[in-house]
């Protein structure tokens, strides 16, 4: 019990520093251009593939680097001349405009590297077991990815409060009007914002694809729950993306171990089964492991109704 | 003794660390043309917010008409009777200014969110609707989309959006702020009109109109009323020739 | 820009195409009735099979994008779960389809979109209760959430939502009145023709309404909304209950249209396709979602016969026009109302010879762009159907280097010179816009 409890702390820790690590791009691009990058899982598909197809030809570390390289140059491109064309049709314009590239961005990884899933696999140096936890080898691969998106997230912390740069973006996230007038090159700022953004989610995707399945699907499957991991924690902010982004992963990842059911629950108390073949049959069998890919969801519409700014959020974007 | 209008009582608002209004207490009476003044900065936005239900007050009450109106939404304040205009136009800039009137009117009317009715065959609406143009002159742009008007028609505009719902208590915010002297003046006589038999509070930095209209001044400086009597004593007030009129006025 | 925007506003406004003297009833129902003798006449202009069937999905494609129009084009919500309630709404359908045929109950066929409506109007209070808390952006993200909750919902639910497979029924063993059984698509048709125009003038009227134009104001200025009175968050909850009606209706058209729903019909995808239809239709506009539920309808299924990777243009054509005419193709053809009212034919006649030019070097252009997809296409995932692809009634080899020059030139030349028209066009609009000032003024 208390290995079980363990290995699926770690594992909803990885998880949540995962999301994190694409919820903190996502909420960065959202409070310094308010808009909501639709596209943002795609780009953490596209670090997969790139991971996967740079491997193939010299290696996964030098992978690891020039992929996630690779896709912010071309978010910032995509900024530079897509999103700020768009920008003066209006709000709803930019989110749809990241809607549709988000499905382009699909499309043409199907058409590339087809509707099935490519062998990326964890590279041989990491391929052991990093320790034993009672009874069960916890992989050093997963030991690896966990390092290294706290490792990212200590650069950038360090970035964006003891350089320069780093202060001319907070500035940035609440006056760019003022920063402009100072001198800086906003215009440039959101570019390079938009673009360590995306490369911050071609990482989770480099280090996540070996160890998740790297398929053209990923980016549907995630997209959804990035995004009730940013409305849950509050539009707009990084402290509540983090503990929002924390609280899913561990609860997705322990909900996938109980096999209670709703029958184990209310029977104990008594209550009687409905009759089999309705609707109430199929609730009362479903057990937590299955109602794990929707509990994000869930969560979304309890916090609606508690409390609809997130749970860090302020005001109303 | 009737309640006043409006009365706030000691009415403070902090945003985090900083007071923006720290302890106002004021009364307009029923029927009473109010003008609030002061430097920028000192609160004055800051306060028909807290009256119309934009902002909560950090503690402190407001009543209208002697009830209790603290904290609850704009719209419901507004459906007691209060209404604003805004500094920043504040209009549906789509819609054509028969459309924005007409929206105006339809609650006071009784119609609420009825999508079983026509609205085409409201006569009280569309005739409604036609003594507001009339009566702030743009009863010719009616077709016009109110985001090309001018700037001195939006403004009138606004005001008759404001005023459109009959409400008893008009709060204006800068009602000629950008306007030239003439259409100051027509802006003045505008709510000179609009405003007979009803409580009206406004905003002002023009001096020619406030002296002109208002029954009473309030000074607000810093969030804090330092002065609040008839025009004439204002004018001669100590405390507010320094704080906002300067040294020899 | 504001005097000519003042001497447009002084154009005689619609309404003027009748003469003056015409009846308020007749120009009110006029259109109707023009649209109902269409509906009628087409299956004698369309009447093979297929044509039959195209229609009849144009049909429900109408309904489906209006009533998500009511939400995006006159409430300003934008929404990308809007299928839940179309798919939900065909559920309930083929359920109670089954029902009355199972227990032999006499009610015929085409009363079943009423529990379509029905459905759909409950899970859209149910849903909007939660969702209508927010707006903007909030709003577009818990829409995604509760889609997506419904669609993964029914993997567990299989008794309701039939599992992988679905659930299916029978149009044909309801309750037959006048000998109509619905066996064939023709009848089909017509029913579905019938209940569209219903929902048409329905959804028409609603925006007539107080609640209508309060919608619309709610759409242009909540915070204005709340300070005449108006919860703009109950507005938005009729709206969205509404919406879910129609869209219930659509999907309940849809299950006995194909006597089968399944779980991609509240999927992310069907969403995603009433938001293309209805946005490349024009979102501000009440023709723009039927005009692109049209087009929409009619590329899905023209286009997926021609090429495989059919969504790959969809998208383009999304992104191209969300950066190029946001306001749809309706938007596109009302800009020109101003010189239509105008009577500025003279100048309308020559721009459409400008347009005329300019899209030549317009296909060209997309000629190459299409060459270079199919052949990427080709040689990523059917290389090993060999090198060669036919297209456009030519067979090209991918893997030499001139069929690939040859698309380049046609790509980057046809870009160059359709970007030399743009002068062309631009003076054409000018002088448009001189005369019809000239015109107005002249008034």
């Amino acid at each position: 019990m208390l290995e079980l409890v363990t290995i699926s702390t770690l594992n909803g820790v990885l998880y949540g520093m995962l999301l994190f690590l694409m919820a903190s791009g996502l909420t960065l691009i959202f409070s310094m251009m308010g808009v909501l990058n639709f596209a943002h899982a795609s780009f953490y598909m596209l670090g997969a593939f790139f991971g996967f197809q740079i491997s193939q030809y010299i290696g996964f570390w030098p992978a690891l680097v020039i992929a996630p390289l690779l896709v912010g140059g071309i978010g910032a491109l995509i900024e530079r001349y897509g999103l700020r064309y768009v920008h003066r049709h209006g709000p709803v314009a930019e989110l749809l405009f990241t809607f549709g590239l988000a499905f382009v961005i699909v499309e043409i990884v199907q058409m590339v590297w087809g509707k099935g899933p490519v062998d990326y696999r964890v590279p041989q140096s990491l391929d052991f077991s990093a320790f034993t936890v009672f009874s069960t080898n916890y992989p050093a691969y997963k030991m690896f990815e966990l390092l290294t998106a706290v490792a990212i997230f200590a650069v950038l912390f360090a970035v964006l409060t003891r350089t320069r740069v780093g202060l001319i973006i907070q500035a940035s996230l609440t006056h760019p009007h003022m920063v402009a007038m100072l001198g800086h090159n906003v215009p440039r700022v959101f570019m390079l914002v938009f673009g360590v953004g995306t490369g911050l989610a071609a990482v989770a995707g480099v280090i996540a694809g070996p160890a998740l399945v790297t398929q053209s699907n990923m980016a549907a499957a995630l997209g959804p729950i990035l995004f009730v991991v940013v409305v849950v924690g509050g539009l707009g902010s990084l402290a509540g993306a983090f503990v929002a982004s924390l609280l899913i992963g561990l609860i997705q990842t322990f909900a996938v171990s109980i096999n209670l059911s709703v029958a184990d629950v209310l029977g104990r108390l008594g209550v009687a089964p409905p009759t089999p073949g309705g609707v109430l049959a199929d609730v009362w069998t479903v057990t937590v492991a299955q109602l794990a890919p929707i509990i994000p969801y869930l969560l979304l519409v309890l916090i609606l109704i508690f409390r609809p700014v997130g749970l860090m959020g302020t005001r109303e974007h | 003794m009737t309640a006043p209008a409006i009365a706030l009582a000691d009415v403070h608002k902090n945003f985090g660390a900083t007071k923006i209004i720290r302890g106002v207490s004021l009364d307009v009476p029923v029927g009473e043309r109010h003008a609030i003044i002061g430097p920028n900065g000192a609160g004055k936005s800051t306060l028909f917010n807290l009256m119309s239900g934009r902002l909560t007050p950090s503690s402190g009450t407001v009543r209208l008409d002697g009830e209790d109106i603290t904290g609850l939404p704009p719209h419901e304040i507004n459906r007691r009777g209060l209404c604003r205009s805004f500094q920043v136009t504040n209009i549906f800039p789509r819609l054509s200014v028969w459309e924005n009137v007409r929206c105006a009117v339809l609650w006071s009317l009784g119609y609420r969110y009825a999508f079983w009715r026509g609205i085409d065959s409201l006569a009280d609406a569309r005739e409604r609707t036609e003594t507001i143009l009339k009566a702030i002159d743009l009863i010719d742009r009616r077709r016009v989309q109110a985001g090309v008007l001018a700037y001195a028609e939006q403004r009138a505009l606004e005001i008759g959006i404001t005023i459109a719902g009959g409400a008893k208590i008009i709060l204006l915010d800068e009602p000629s702020a950008g306007m030239s002297a003439a259409e100051a003046a027509r802006a003045v006589a505008l709510i000179r009109k609009v405003s007979e038999g009803r409580t009206l509070i406004m905003i002002e930095h023009d001096m020619d109109v406030v002296f002109d209209l208002a029954d009473r001044i309030s000074v607000l400086v810093y969030g804090e009323i330092i002065a609040s009597d008839v025009p004439a004593k204002i004018k001669q007030d100590a405390a507010v020739q320094t704080a906002y009129l300067g040294a020899a006025a | 820009m504001s005097d000519a925007a003042s001497d447009i506003a002084k154009l005689p406004a619609r309404g003027a195409l009748y003469p003056a003297g015409v009846p308020a009833a007749v120009r009110l129902a006029g259109p109707w009735i023009a649209l109902a003798l269409l509906f009628l006449l087409l299956p004698l202009v369309f009447a093979s099979g297929s044509a039959l069937t195209m229609l009849s999905l144009m049909g429900i494609m109408i309904v489906f994008a209006l009533s998500y129009n009511m939400l995006l084009g006159e409430t300003g919500l934008l929404s990308f779960g809007h299928a839940v309630y179309y798919g939900l709404g065909g559920f309930l359908t083929v359920h109670a389809m089954n029902a009355v045929i199972r227990d032999g109950l006499p009610v015929p066929l085409p009363l079943l979109p009423l529990v379509g409506a029905a459905g759909g109007l409950l899970f859209g209070i149910i849903f909007g209760s939660v969702s209508t808390r927010r707006a903007g952006t909030a709003f577009a993200m818990i829409s995604l959430g509760l889609g997506e909750l419904v669609a993964s919902s029914s993997l567990i639910l299989r008794g309701f939502f039939g599992g992988e497979e679905g659930v299916s029924t029978n149009r044909t063993k309801l309750l037959h009145l006048f000998g109509l059984n619905f066996g064939p698509q023709i009848q089909v048709y017509y029913l579905i023709a019938a209940w569209c125009l219903v929902c048409m003038a329905a959804m028409y009227a609603l925006r007539r309404t107080p609640f209508g134009r309060m919608c619309n104001a709610v759409r242009e200025n909540a915070e204005r909304a709340q300070f005449v009175g108006y919860n703009p968050q109950v507005v938005r909850f009729i709206a969205f209950s509404l919406a879910g009606l129609f869209a219930g209706v659509a999907g309940a058209l849809a299950a006995i249209n194909f006597e089968l729903v399944n779980s991609a019909a509240v999927g992310a995808e069907q969403s995603g396709l009433v938001l293309l239809a209805a946005y490349i239709g024009g979102i501000g506009n009440f023709a723009g979602p039927v005009i692109g539920a049209i087009i929409v309808t009619w590329l899905e299924v023209m286009l997926s016969d021609v090429t495989e990777v059919w969504q790959l243009y969809f998208g383009l054509l999304f992104i191209g026009m969300v950066m190029f005419a946001p306001q749809g193709i309706a938007g596109l053809i009302m800009v020109h109302e101003p010189l239509w009212q105008a009577r500025a034919y003279g100048s309308m006649l020559w721009l459409a010879v400008t347009y005329l030019i300019a899209l030549l070097p317009a296909l060209v252009c997309l000629a190459g762009a299409i060459v270079v997809i199919e052949m990427t296409y080709h040689i990523s995932v059917k290389a090993s159907d060999g090198p060669a692809i036919s297209l456009f009634h030519l067979t090209l080899d991918t893997t030499s280097v001139k069929s690939w020059l040859a698309a380049a030139v046609l790509l980057g030349g046809g870009f160059v010179l359709f970007r030399l028209t743009w002068p062309l066009v631009g003076a054409a609009w000018h002088d448009a816009f001189v005369e019809a000032r000239g015109a107005g003024r002249a008034k």
